[in-house]
């Protein structure tokens, strides 16, 4: 080897023979270290923060999750059933943050029991929680997420948004929810809940996820416009004042076919008797 | 037969003249007549008078009290009483008119019931039948009248009055045509036919196979429904009637599909008729976990995931399902028209 070397130029020996052996391990460290400094130094690093408080988040969901949920719902939310093959929980993976925010944020979750249907109960768990459960189903599946203020604010709603609204409203939800959004039943105990007092925010997730019985309205096939022109509706049906004095529920010709019949009738049949009824006689008594 | 039999052969005339018949209860007569406490005290007559006097001079108040309630009340104030909220120009309007109508009624009661004479009377119901006499003098008007007209006699007016009265019955049949025309086959097809898009109600926004999730309702028309509307008012309601249908999306391992209909559905979106085959009410009110369908008239429900068949309530026969293809767009569209009629039963159908 150092024969061959030797019959090569003196130039090129001499250069050769200046570079040490772990020059090239040196320079290859020094790039690194400067192409990462330089990262650092220039790069925002609050990505960083930010994926960390976001693991943190599902962590904390992860937990709650195990504590509060996974015993229907299984360690892993893949859902669980009972000895006779049948659901305790369904399986959350991919429901998305929204189908949380929804079943916790309107007090349905966690339930009390498995049944027919999961009424709605004061809420258990604070909004950070609602958050961080949220943030822990969603890393589990890409699923819907919680829609924006933006999405399902309709302050700034106008007469036509609303009018088309309730168009949209009496095709697709008054069959279960009642024409005036009062709700109705469903066979084998269940029921379709009323909308009197339900957020902007839950009415928009409601939609999104389909809760329970009620079928998914996708963002593809009725729009986030669709969706704030039905929310704007049923707050105008929210707000709606009874005109005729009571509302009796809403509920159409029944409740008002029974107080017609109950009062109207009943006042008239008091009046009837009165009408017909013989006065105070003065027994054996005669005329002057 | 048996019956006239058994009945008294008794003629009109005899049972006329046979007024007298044995009552099966005796007639108890008028109670004896007792005085009220107005008839004796001339004191309680007064009262009763002031108390009658009083009501109808407040129904005039009330009366006049709704006149200014029209002009002072503001039109959109509302009235907040417990449970009960109104606009308050209407409401103390109603209450004033209403109160004042029911003290008029009520005063004049009081009136009738308290003052006015109270004695009983009685009035013996008339026999029903003529006497032989009127019967006699009105047969022999009515031959009299026969023979003056000469009704018997002018053939010619006779026959011309008879042909005349006969045609006029006529137009009441040729009217009934307007019950028709037959709906002929109109009700074996709806305006689906091959290629028409499947769009949402209301927006007539086309839909594609992936924007429709497991668990989605679609209420949806053809899309050539919308052009009809600005046509023709009548055909559009018609078409409308027959062509709704809605569209579902169900994990295919959960849909049992009945046979000839494998290439129906996309990836679990099945398309049925909206019609009920009870009496024909539209349906969507939709189980999305047990894909069952239930019509809101007589609960009839369907199972859209088996062939929507009849899982309980009175309808005979399954939705009609819609076959689904995709467009070279991407879109959902029809195969072609339903292959049965939708809707209720009906004689032709068989």
């Amino acid at each position: 080897m150092s024969e061959k070397r030797l019959s090569l130029s003196p130039a090129r020996f001499l250069s050769a023979r200046r570079r040490h052996r772990s020059a090239g391990l040196v320079v290859l460290l020094f790039g690194l270290l400067a192409v990462g400094s330089a990262y650092a130094a220039f790069a925002p690093d609050n990505a960083v923060a930010d994926n960390s408080a976001q693991s943190q988040q599902i962590e904390e969901g992860r937990k709650l999750f195990a504590v509060g949920c996974s015993s229907c719902h299984g360690l892993n939310a893949e859902g669980s059933t009972n000895g006779e093959g049948k659901f305790t929980g369904p399986s959350l993976i991919g429901v998305g943050a929204a189908a949380v925010d929804f079943q916790v944020g309107t007090g349905r979750m966690p339930a009390t029991q498995p049944g027919a249907q999961i009424p709605q109960k004061p809420v258990v768990y604070t909004q950070q929680e609602i958050e961080a459960l949220a943030a822990y189903i969603a890393s589990l599946a890409p699923g819907p997420a919680v829609p924006g203020q933006e999405s399902y604010d309709v302050s700034k709603a106008t007469d036509e948004q609303i009018t088309r609204g309730g168009e949209l409203f009496r095709t697709n939800c008054t069959a279960c929810h009642n024409f005036a959004g009062r709700g109705g039943a469903l066979p084998n105990g269940k029921y379709a809940p009323s909308l009197m007092g339900v957020s902007e925010k839950h009415i928009y997730e409601a939609m999104l996820t389909g809760p329970q019985q009620m079928p998914v309205f996708s963002d593809q096939v009725m729009t986030p416009q669709d969706k704030r022109d039905i929310i704007a509706y049923v707050k105008s049906l929210q707000e709606q004042k009874d005109p005729g004095g009571f509302g009796l529920g809403r509920l159409g010709p029944v409740s008002e076919g029974l107080w017609g019949w109950l009062v109207g009738i009943g006042l008239l049949v008091c009046v009837a008797v009165w009408i017909g009824a013989k006065g105070v006689k003065a027994k054996g008594a005669k005329a002057e | 037969m048996s019956d006239e039999k058994q009945l008294p052969a008794v003629r009109a005339d005899e049972e006329h003249s046979q007024v007298q018949v044995a009552e099966p209860v005796p007639d108890p007569g008028i109670e004896p007549h007792e005085y009220r406490i107005t008839d004796i005290d001339p004191k309680a007559a007064d009262r009763v008078e002031r108390q009658v006097s009083t009501m109808f001079v407040l129904a005039g108040l009330l009366a006049l009290g709704s006149c200014v309630a029209y002009f002072a009340i503001p039109r959109d104030s509302t009235l907040v009483f417990g449970p009960l909220t109104g606009n308050a120009n209407n409401m103390v309007i109603g209450l004033c008119l209403g109160l004042a109508l029911f003290l008029i009624g009520a005063g004049a009661i009081q009136w009738a019931k308290k003052l006015m004479v109270d004695e009983e009377i009685s009035e013996d119901r008339h026999p029903a039948h003529s006497s032989p006499e009127q019967i006699a003098d009105i047969t022999e008007a009515f031959k009299q009248g026969a023979a003056e007209s000469g009704f018997g006699r002018r053939k010619l007016i006779r026959r011309g009055l008879i042909t005349g009265l006969a045609l006029l019955g006529l137009p009441t049949i040729v009217l009934l045509r307007d019950l028709g025309p037959l709906p002929g086959r109109s009700l074996f097809h709806t305006i689906w036919a091959k290629g028409i898009r499947v769009v949402n109600d209301v927006t007539a926004r086309p839909i594609k196979p992936s924007d429709m999730v497991v668990g989605q309702l679609v209420n949806a028309i053809p899309a050539n429904l919308p052009e009809l509307q600005e046509q023709n008012a009548t055909a559009y309601q018609n078409a409308r009637a027959k062509a709704a249908v809605i569209v579902v999306r169900i994990r295919p391992s959960e849909i049992q599909t009945p046979p000839g209909r494998e290439n129906w559905g996309i990836d679990g979106i099945l398309c049925y008729s909206k019609i009920c085959t009870h009496v024909g009410c539209p349906i969507s009110l939709y189980e999305q976990t047990t894909h069952h369908m239930l019509c809101p008239c007589h609960q009839s429900t369907f199972d859209l995931a088996d062939g929507a068949k009849v899982v309980f309530g009175p309808a005979a026969r399954p939705l009609p399902q819609l076959p689904l293809a995709v467009d070279s767009e991407g879109f959902l569209v029809a195969q072609s028209d339903f292959h049965e009629p939708v809707g209720p039963s009906f004689f032709e159908r068989g």
